[in-house]
């Protein structure tokens, strides 16, 4: 195990240091334009022509390629990243933002998790025609409804200011605050993000429980005279939640980097992603520089926190 | 079950093959594809969703002629100032606001006409520009099924590229494209598009002797497609890896068959089917992303309408104008389930036990 944690780390690092490389590429590189040009692009809209200057220079735009990459993970790491839009620094911004984000995705990510299971262990045991046609047009309507439209509608009906008013109409409360107001805020920007989710989970967790009941060791518990609840619970819904995990892994990760980005948004809640959004909507580059590293690193360690999980649910499929 | 053995006979498996030889009077004519096509055939939910997605094509390939002759308008031409009569009362295009449900608003744009306008501004004029709404969302749907279908082909003709190299060849080849796709995994689709796109919004690509312009299409549609070639790109790569220790790819390279043959001839025609299928998911999966990146800014710029942009844009209307971002919404799901739902079918009838699906 502990091999594998220090193998898995060191590639973890290795990627890392690849992402530095892209969000150079991305940023810097390929949009070209010449040292004025890429100067000119990171000061953004309202920039005086001293202010690109500046910019060119402090940067090093000037200079040989190695040199602004050097420059610009100085900026990365030391946390000297600034917005020359707004003037606040990039990683403050961010950390300011990192208690909405992540109140909406993990309690988002809670209810897509137990919906998907009660869906999924659900339809299962009742195996038929129904419940089939039901989860798989669940699962069809989540991937094909983009979830920022699905906010608008739901925040325009069922909010304030809107049609009718069960839920306070966005903004973030921050828990330390007012919890109950924390949660009355955020429980329509959760339903919203997961309710994509839960077809899609109840599905899958469908499908791995009908192949695992006909396993050998089912069989044996069966056998044995275990109760049909217990088979259930210990056995066969134990084995079928392991795919689960790495699914939610992988989705998890991919919210917090788009789904998250986009309900934060309509909802206005004041976490990375809607500082994001903002910024790509004044065309403020640092910020969205700032959001892609830190971010791809964030995911890079999550998914070695997955495989260390999922390595230790699963022995069979752990690597030596 | 006897529909599982009709189809292994065609399998690319020469055993299976040559047992076929022998019910070959039964079976004469009857190709994997038109096998395929006799499954389909019979799945009329999947047909009754291409025939909707066909629907939404020819309505936005149509678009010029409904603004020309029906609405009378162009998708950037403004109206602020005009006066359209709804069912014979004058009504201006764009009215001063007020406080409107409790909120301020500074100007109101006319509400849906339907039917009363006589083809002007069916759903209404958008914001303050006074722009027509219904042509705007044909244009825009132009623009967005444009920018969906243009990624996928060319993000599915990399991958395709991008797997018969790393399956054919293996080695240190293998290696590079499997960690290049690896590294992808890293960003989320929407973040790495978000920072391609912004990054190139600004004052567009200019390298290699191509030179794109900042509003042109081509930002978002490159931007998608390059994003999603891992997406697709690693399970075709296994695939070609597992048919690669076929006897057929063997019989090939004992005849002396070039590297291009093998791949183009012999390994190519045998992911036809999972390319088809990817192609048609990935579109779906394309247009939802183009309108993600739209609606945040990163995607098709304005003036430009594209389905992400108009829901973007009727934000500020949503109270008062619902319709701004309700029609849009609505035409971006009923597309893309479409293509989900015929996606699906395609899928089962090509190859029932195949796992091709996109994810991420």
């Amino acid at each position: 195990m502990l091999a594998f944690l220090v193998r898995r780390t060191i590639g973890a690092l290795l990627v890392c240091a690849a992402v530095t490389f892209i969000v150079f590429l991305i940023f810097i590189v390929v949009p070209g334009g010449g040292p004025h040009g890429t100067a000119e692009r990171i000061a953004g809209k309202n920039a005086t022509t001293q202010n690109v200057i500046n910019i060119e220079h402090e940067w090093g735009f000037d200079r040989p390629f190695y040199i602004q990459y050097w420059r610009l993970m100085n900026k990365m790491f030391n946390g000297t990243l600034v917005s020359y839009t707004s003037q606040q620094n990039v990683l403050s911004q961010i950390v300011d933002g990192i208690p909405a984000t992540f109140s909406l995705t993990i309690g988002a990510g809670l209810i897509w998790l137990f919906f998907g299971i009660v869906v999924g262990v659900i339809s299962a045991l009742t195996a038929g025609r129904l419940s089939d046609r039901i989860i798989t047009v669940l699962a069809l309507i989540g991937i094909s409804m983009p979830v920022f439209w699905l906010g608008l509608v739901a925040r325009y009906y069922l909010a304030e200011g809107g049609l009718m008013t069960f839920f306070p109409d966005g903004e973030y409360v921050p828990l330390t605050q007012n919890p109950a107001s924390w949660f009355a805020h955020l429980i329509l920007p959760w339903l919203v993000l997961a309710v994509l989710f839960i077809g899609f989970y109840g599905r899958v967790l469908r499908g791995n429980i009908l192949d695992t009941v006909n396993e050998d060791f089912v069989r044996t518990a069966k056998a044995k005279g275990l109760t049909p609840r217990r088979i259930l619970l210990k056995h066969v819904l134990r084995t079928s939640l392991i795919p689960i995990v790495t699914l939610f892994g992988l989705d998890f990760a991919s919210v917090l980097g788009g789904g998250a980005i986009l309900t934060e948004t309509v909802f206005d809640l004041h976490g990375v992603g809607e500082y994001a959004a903002q910024s790509i909507g004044n065309f403020d580059l640092p910020p969205i520089m700032g959001v892609t590293m830190y971010g791809a690193f964030f995911i890079v360690g999550f998914s070695v926190l997955v495989d260390l999980f999922y390595a230790y649910l699963d022995p069979r499929i752990r690597p030596t | 079950m006897a529909q599982r053995t009709g189809e292994t006979e065609f399998t690319l498996d020469p055993s299976a093959e040559l047992a076929g030889e022998t019910a070959a009077s039964e079976i004469r004519g009857r190709s994997p594809w038109y096998l395929a096509w006799r499954r389909l055939r019979r799945n009329y939910v999947a047909f009754f969703s291409l025939f909707i997605f066909v629907a939404v094509v020819l309505a936005c390939a149509l678009a010029p002629v409904y603004a020309h002759h029906v609405a009378h308008s162009g998708p950037n031409s403004n109206h602020i100032l005009e006066v359209v009569k709804v069912n014979g009362h004058p009504q201006s295009v764009v009215s001063v606001g007020g406080v409107i449900k409790g909120k301020l608003v500074a100007s109101l744009p006319i509400g849906p006409t339907w039917f009363g306008g006589g083809g002007k501004f069916v759903l209404g004029a958008d914001g303050s520009n006074g722009r027509d709404e219904a042509v705007r969302l044909l244009y825009g749907g132009r623009n967005s099924l444009l920018v969906g279908i243009g990624s996928s082909a060319i993000c599915v003709f990399f991958a395709v590229v991008l797997a018969l190299l790393a399956g054919y060849f293996r080695g240190w080849i293998d290696f590079v494209i499997t960690r290049f796709f690896d590294l992808f995994y890293a960003f989320p689709v929407v973040l790495l598009g978000i920072a391609l796109g912004s990054a190139l919004a600004i004052n567009g690509f200019h390298h290699f002797g191509i030179s794109v312009q900042s509003g042109s299409l081509w930002i978002p549609t490159l931007v998608i497609s390059y994003v999603l070639v891992p997406y697709v790109g690693r399970p075709l790569r296994g695939q070609v890896l597992s048919l690669r220790e076929k006897e057929f790819v063997e019989a090939a390279i004992a005849q002396g068959a070039s590297p291009l043959r093998v791949m183009f001839s012999e390994l190519l025609p045998n992911l036809a089917s999972s390319v088809l299928v990817f192609f048609t998911l990935i579109i779906a999966n394309n247009i939802v992303l183009e309108a993600a990146l739209s609606f945040l800014g990163a995607g098709v710029q304005p003036p430009n309408p594209s389905w992400g942009t108009l829901i973007s844009s009727g934000r500020d209307f949503i109270v008062t104008r619902p319709w701004l971002s309700l029609a849009p919404g609505l035409a971006i799901v009923l597309t893309v389930l479409s293509l989900n739902v015929f996606g699906d079918g395609l899928r089962d009838a090509l190859d029932p036990r195949a796992k091709v699906k996109v994810q991420h």
